[in-house]
């Protein structure tokens, strides 16, 4: 039932537009894998080539050791998840699920059996005679999940599975497909924007970013370190500094970061530097600024600082570790753990300030829990 | 101002009120409007609907059964109806076939020229029926183009079945195409990318998932084309060359009848006609409203 995904030079082009750029990865038996990125960063266009319903330029692709580059869809046997579902909206919920089976001319008592064992494994047995239409979008996307699970596919390739539901929902199915997925063990290759739900699903995670990989790597690794700027940027937040790099230190107006030895003297540079990198030091910090915001978070505290020099930082500060800090007092700061990397051309219009000039906090797409 | 709040609210309700009577002056010119509205849409609808229809009814029913009965029993008459629902029943087959494939295309294909296309299959809509009965014999007619082809092989094509039914095909083209194309659209093709991963093939794709999802918009374009099958007049008549008994079809034989003085009939056939229309009409509205009520 279950078996790798080996994709090799992967390209796809459509019209003059590269949509996937020459991608390889290997997605692992029996695990998550994530491939993570911007919209139009060529993530679904891969993961619809691995499925068939797109036919690669060039590259390879290996299902369960299986070479499937110029198989059919049909013959390919994965499971598909749709991001809107794409259930029969003329059939029931049973007929739904069924159907993978029904086509495949499988035996109607085994049949049967098989339905009702997924139905109860999704947790829909009640609503079997139920229409797609007459349901809510988490229930459908269970029904489709059993839906493609019915005919015990090799690999199940999810497209933005929960980008259509609302914030409680998505919660909720995402913990319950981490459930799901520890049960059944199926090879799985999830499509998603959406970093948090990345890093909380996958084994692994493949970022993305104008159809070429950027990292492959654990989501621990991906998140601790980035081994590209836009890597740091897109997964987690961070705020963005940009200085130049002098004896291994990067010089921003009146402090200076390490961690830029790997970087050439007189480079420009840019650091990122994590919200809760950001520690608060007292009167002993080696960065001074000014509480300009408190806005809480629960159990942390969202504290926007303005350094001297007028730049702004965001740090999510533990609410103990404030001891008291009121808008307006004058603080010190540690930055903690800062990526250094050379300031590419295209960094600078992607956050619309200069280099050199106000550091910008690239949001999380999620909330901070 | 320092006036206490009960008093500083008091403008309101009167304000209100004023309000009240302002709008209660608009909703009596909304009502006036709207009865004005309805009455013209009720007398435009009768005289040119009702009436007529009423009108088929009392003459073919005034002189009794017997009248009735006797229509029936002519030859001619039965042949006539006969050959009206031949030339229906085939040219609801061919275009069902060719219009779903046709707006497969036009719905999920992009090709150069797809726009031309699409403004062609409305072509027999604008062009007026004498005008395409008049094409068939530029084509199958004596000294036409496809006329030696069929004459060396002894079909007669002109003044018989062949040319009204191709004529009758023609007329009747555009409305599967038409109804099919947006519900295909609207659908999108998610649900047939679904059924290709579950392993279905592209035929059981289309059986069991594409055909399920466009049936009332199928079925109305389908009693769409058989009304318009059944009302032609205009190129059978130019094709058929009218040979009682043989090429007359039910339109074809009240007109005769008109001619030939034996109105009643002609009335009779007619409302037979209507009849039948009206029942595909309530065929019609029932699947235009389930296609609408399946959209939502």
């Amino acid at each position: 039932m279950a078996g790798s995904i080996e994709i090799e030079g992967l390209t796809k082009s459509f019209g003059g537009f590269r949509a996937v750029d020459d991608v390889s990865f290997v997605a692992e038996d029996g695990k998550i894998t994530a491939l993570l990125g911007p919209s139009g960063s060529g993530k679904s266009t891969a993961l619809r080539m691995i499925a068939g319903l797109e036919r690669p330029d060039a590259g390879r692709i290996t299902i369960a050791g299986e070479d499937q580059t110029r198989t059919s869809v049909q013959e390919r046997r994965v499971g598909f998840v749709f991001q809107h579902y794409a259930l029969f909206r003329h059939m029931t919920v049973q007929q739904n699920v069924e159907f993978g089976l029904r086509v495949r001319k499988e035996d109607p008592a085994k049949r049967r059996a098989r339905v009702l064992e997924l139905l109860d494994l999704v947790h829909m047995t009640p609503f079997a005679e139920r229409y797609p239409g007459q349901l809510s979008g988490g229930q459908r996307q269970r029904v489709a999940l059993a839906r493609a699970l019915a005919p015990q596919p090799k690999v199940l390739l999810l497209d933005e599975p929960f980008g259509a539901l609302d914030a409680k929902v998505r919660h909720d199915l995402r913990r319950w497909l981490d459930e799901l997925h520890r049960e059944l063990g199926v090879t799985s290759l999830l499509v998603t924007h959406d970093q948090e739900e990345a890093l909380e699903l996958a084994n692994k995670i493949v970022v993305m970013h104008e159809g070429r990989v950027e990292q492959v790597g654990s989501p621990g690794d991906v998140y601790d370190n980035p081994t590209t700027p836009f890597v740091a940027g897109f997964v987690g937040s961070a705020n963005v500094l940009h200085g130049s790099v002098v004896d291994g230190h990067i010089h921003l107006g009146s402090f200076r970061l390490p961690g830029a030895s790997h970087l050439q003297d007189g480079a420009s540079a840019t650091a990122f530097v994590r919200p809760h990198d950001i520690r608060v030091a007292g009167g002993e910090g080696d960065v001074k600024a000014v509480i300009e915001r408190l806005a809480s978070l629960g159990w942390l505290t969202r504290v926007t600082l303005r350094l001297d020099d007028g730049d702004t930082l965001v740090a999510h500060v533990p609410n103990e570790e404030l001891h008291g800090a009121v808008e307006g007092d004058r603080i010190g700061v540690d930055l903690r753990n800062p990526k250094a990397f050379l300031a590419p051309e295209h960094v600078a219009e992607e956050d619309e300030i200069p280099p050199g000039e106000a550091p910008v906090l690239r949001e999380a797409t999620g909330p901070v829990d | 101002m320092g006036a206490p709040p009960t008093e500083r609210m008091k403008p309101i309700p009167a304000g209100d009120e004023d309000l009240t009577r302002l709008r209660n002056a608009d909703a009596r010119r909304g009502r006036l409007v709207r009865g004005v509205m309805l009455a013209v849409a009720l007398v435009y609808v009768s005289v040119l609907l009702l009436a007529p229809l009423a009108g088929i009814f009392i003459y073919a029913l005034r002189s009794g059964l017997g009248t009735i009965g006797r229509t029936f029993s002519q030859p001619d008459v039965r042949h006539a109806f006969l050959l009206t629902f031949v030339i229906m029943a085939i040219t609801v087959v061919v275009t069902t076939f060719f219009g779903v494939i046709v707006a497969l295309v036009l719905a999920r294909d992009h090709f150069p020229g797809k726009r031309l296309v699409s403004a062609l299959v409305d072509l027999p809509l604008a062009v007026s029926p004498v005008v395409v009965g008049l094409m068939a014999v530029l084509l199958f007619g004596r000294g036409g183009w496809f006329e030696p082809f069929f004459a060396s092989r002894g079909i007669q094509i002109m003044f018989a079945l062949p040319a009204m039914i191709l004529v009758t095909i023609f007329i009747s083209i555009p409305f599967v195409i038409r109804e099919v194309v947006p519900v295909l659209q609207e659908l999108g093709m998610e649900e047939e990318q679904a059924a290709w991963t579950l392993g279905a093939s592209r035929v059981q794709t289309f059986f069991r998932v594409t055909l399920r999802n466009i049936r009332w918009g199928l079925l109305y374009g389908i009693a769409l084309s058989a009304a318009r099958a059944i009302g032609e007049v205009g190129a059978v008549l130019i094709v058929s060359g009218t040979l009682t008994g043989k090429t007359e079809t039910a339109t074809l034989y009240i007109l005769r009848a008109f001619d030939q003085y034996q109105d009643q009939q002609g009335y009779i056939v007619a409302l037979t006609l209507a009849t039948f229309s009206i029942v595909l009409l309530i065929g019609i509205e029932t699947f235009k409203r389930r296609r609408t009520a399946e959209a939502d």
